[in-house]
């Protein structure tokens, strides 16, 4: 039932038994508004019990993505699928649940309301007592809207996305703005999605949150795929080490050195990417003496991310 | 489509009671709304029609303003309901939301027409009340029963327009846009005054307006007048048509 290690394999069709199905995909898709282009010849898949993440700078076609996805908006070239339909149509948008961003519901409403309504629009949604669980919102059902707390109105919001029994589920940054304690209740409840065999594509900020959840990570730039693969493949490619310490030393004269990918100051701190790390840090040592409270970690997902986002390759066309 | 569509698609009648309904309760928890646009034509039908009766010809001023004033009453709650309504749950991204779910954005407008037309009626009930016990205005049963019936229906070419406004602009700015037009356009229809005390050619502009044409439906029923009834039906179901299919193409552009 469970997917075995999911490598960057766009290119192969595999047996069907030895992969769970595709449920959205988005095939030689190019989107532009105006003389923006927003998405460039994008091939995507997702499968049937895989989260995949989607990860990019603001601008580089997630929202574009998930909008074709959804059916908001028109494809323009390519193609877009959806259980196989086109999710344009009422019809196929039955196999869908979406979380979007910036989204207000109506706050005289109340809960169990809200849940019921879109319940009605599905063939066979849950017991709203199971929606209302799996939300973590039991025993709220008869507040209105404008009585809970941000956190428990982004719950409603995912409430209403898998109220329905998706098959393929969409949440675009779902715990901006939760606390860390929601947010790993989130992940539980998306982990026990995924066993249901569900497909979902999660846009976030939080890169902890991609390397927590995800199956795969895609990396989107101006609209096209710089990187795709597991966390690890991910953090793998950067192979570098995160090294931490207090100095007074110029951020740019740490970054000359060798072995040195990239410095930044945080505060009183200085941070380093390094491909050598006992290299550098004998160095430091060295031109400061006076250095304190070090710290030497594996490279994140975030350090392998950003690195693949600045990298000159994806870069090169908007120097 | 075929056969096997036909089952597998959710109970619609549902879908759509549903929906209508929560418009409803809506506008029922937040009296602020919808209170105004119900007061107003009351208010200013027993001011001018009742407290302070308006020279109206050879005609009760009660009974003369009960059909433009229920003309006004109409139009109010669905340029409002519409134009105002769409645009703040376009701009809070409920629209949005609902456009993604698996609901025909259909049963959403229906659901507001419906809201528009609860909401027409209430206003309408309101003022024959008020005109029957403080007016004295007597009308046969099926002429109050004609004048509700065309006021509630007179109702849709305004939820068409408030459509079409609620498509194009801002939340923000819908409030102003609204009235800006419902106003002036309620005056210059000789809905507030009669026409008669108007300029000519003031007279001749509101011929152009579709609020005169359903003030002047209602004047009919009510037994004044010199109405062309074919003429009015004609000239709202026009403007209903085309404020449809210009509400219709802003959606689109909207995707």
């Amino acid at each position: 039932m469970s997917t075995d290690t999911n490598t960057c394999d766009l290119a192969t069709p595999s047996p069907p038994d030895t992969r769970p199905a595709v449920l959205a995909r988005l095939a030689g898709v190019t989107h532009r508004y105006g003389t923006l282009t927003a998405l460039d010849d994008l091939d995507l898949d997702v499968h049937a019990g895989e989260v995949l993440a989607l990860l990019g700078p603001n601008g580089a076609g997630k929202t574009t993505a998930l909008g074709l996805l959804t059916g908001l908006l028109r494809v323009q070239q390519g193609t877009v699928e959806l259980c196989g339909g086109d999710p344009r149509d009422v019809a196929s948008r039955r196999a869908l649940g979406a979380m979007l961003q910036e989204c207000r519901l109506p706050e005289t409403l109340r809960i169990g309301e809200l849940v019921r309504q879109f319940s009605a629009c599905y063939l066979s949604p849950r017991p709203e007592s199971e929606t209302l669980a799996l939300a973590g919102l039991e025993g709220l059902e008869r507040r209105s809207y404008a009585a809970l707390s941000g956190g428990q109105q982004r719950r409603v919001q995912f409430a209403l996305a898998i109220c329905g029994r998706p098959r393929v589920v969409l949440v675009d940054e779902p715990t901006t703005g939760l606390d860390a304690e929601s947010r790993r209740g989130f992940w539980a409840v998306l982990r026990q999605l995924k066993l249901e065999g569900v497909a979902m594509v999660l846009t976030t900020h939080y890169l902890e949150e991609a390397d927590a959840l995800a199956d795969r990570v895609v990396v989107l730039r101006g609209g096209r795929i710089v990187a795709e693969g597991t966390p690890l493949q991910l953090k793998g490619r950067v192979g570098g080490t995160r090294v931490r310490c207090v100095s007074t030393l110029h951020a740019a004269r740490v970054e000359a050195l060798p072995g040195v990918r990239e410095a930044r100051r945080e505060g009183v701190a200085l941070s380093l990417l390094c491909s050598d790390a006992s290299a550098v840090v004998r160095e430091l040592m060295a031109l400061d003496p006076g250095l304190s409270g070090l710290e030497i970690l594996p490279a994140s997902l975030e350090d392998s991310v950003l690195d693949l986002i600045r990298s000159p390759a994806a870069a090169g066309a908007s120097a | 489509m075929n056969a096997s569509s036909a089952i597998n698609v959710p109970n619609l009648l549902r879908m759509q009671a549903i929906e209508t309904g929560h418009a409803l309760l809506q506008v029922w928890r937040l009296p602020a709304f919808s209170i105004p646009t119900l007061a107003f034509p009351l208010l200013f039908y027993a001011l001018f029609g009742l407290l302070l009766p308006v020279e109206t010809g050879s005609d009760a001023p009660a009974h003369y303003l009960l059909a433009t004033y229920g003309a006004f009453g109409v139009i109010g709650p669905a340029l409002f309901g519409f134009g105002v309504g769409m645009a703040i749950d376009e701009d809070m991204g409920w629209l949005r939301l609902k456009r993604v779910s698996p609901m025909p954005m259909a049963v959403h407008f229906i659901g507001r027409v419906l809201t528009s037309m609860v909401f027409a009626l209430a206003v309408v009930l309101a003022l024959s009340a008020l005109a029957a016990f403080i007016g004295g205005v007597r009308l046969w049963a099926a002429q109050w029963l004609l004048l509700w019936s065309t006021l509630t229906l007179g109702a849709l070419p305004f939820c068409a327009m408030g459509l079409w406004i609620g498509s194009l602009v801002k939340a923000r700015a819908a409030v102003a846009v609204v009235n800006l037009i419902y106003l002036p356009m309620s005056v210059l229809s000789g809905l507030w005054f009669p026409i008669a005390l108007f300029p000519e050619p003031l007279q001749h502009f509101a011929l152009l307006l579709p609020a005169f044409h359903l003030g002047d439906l209602a004047l009919a029923i009510v037994g004044i007048g010199d109405a062309s009834v074919l003429a009015s039906l004609v000239v709202l179901l026009g403007y209903g048509v085309l404020f449809l299919a210009m509400a219709l193409r802003a959606q689109r552009q909207r995707r």
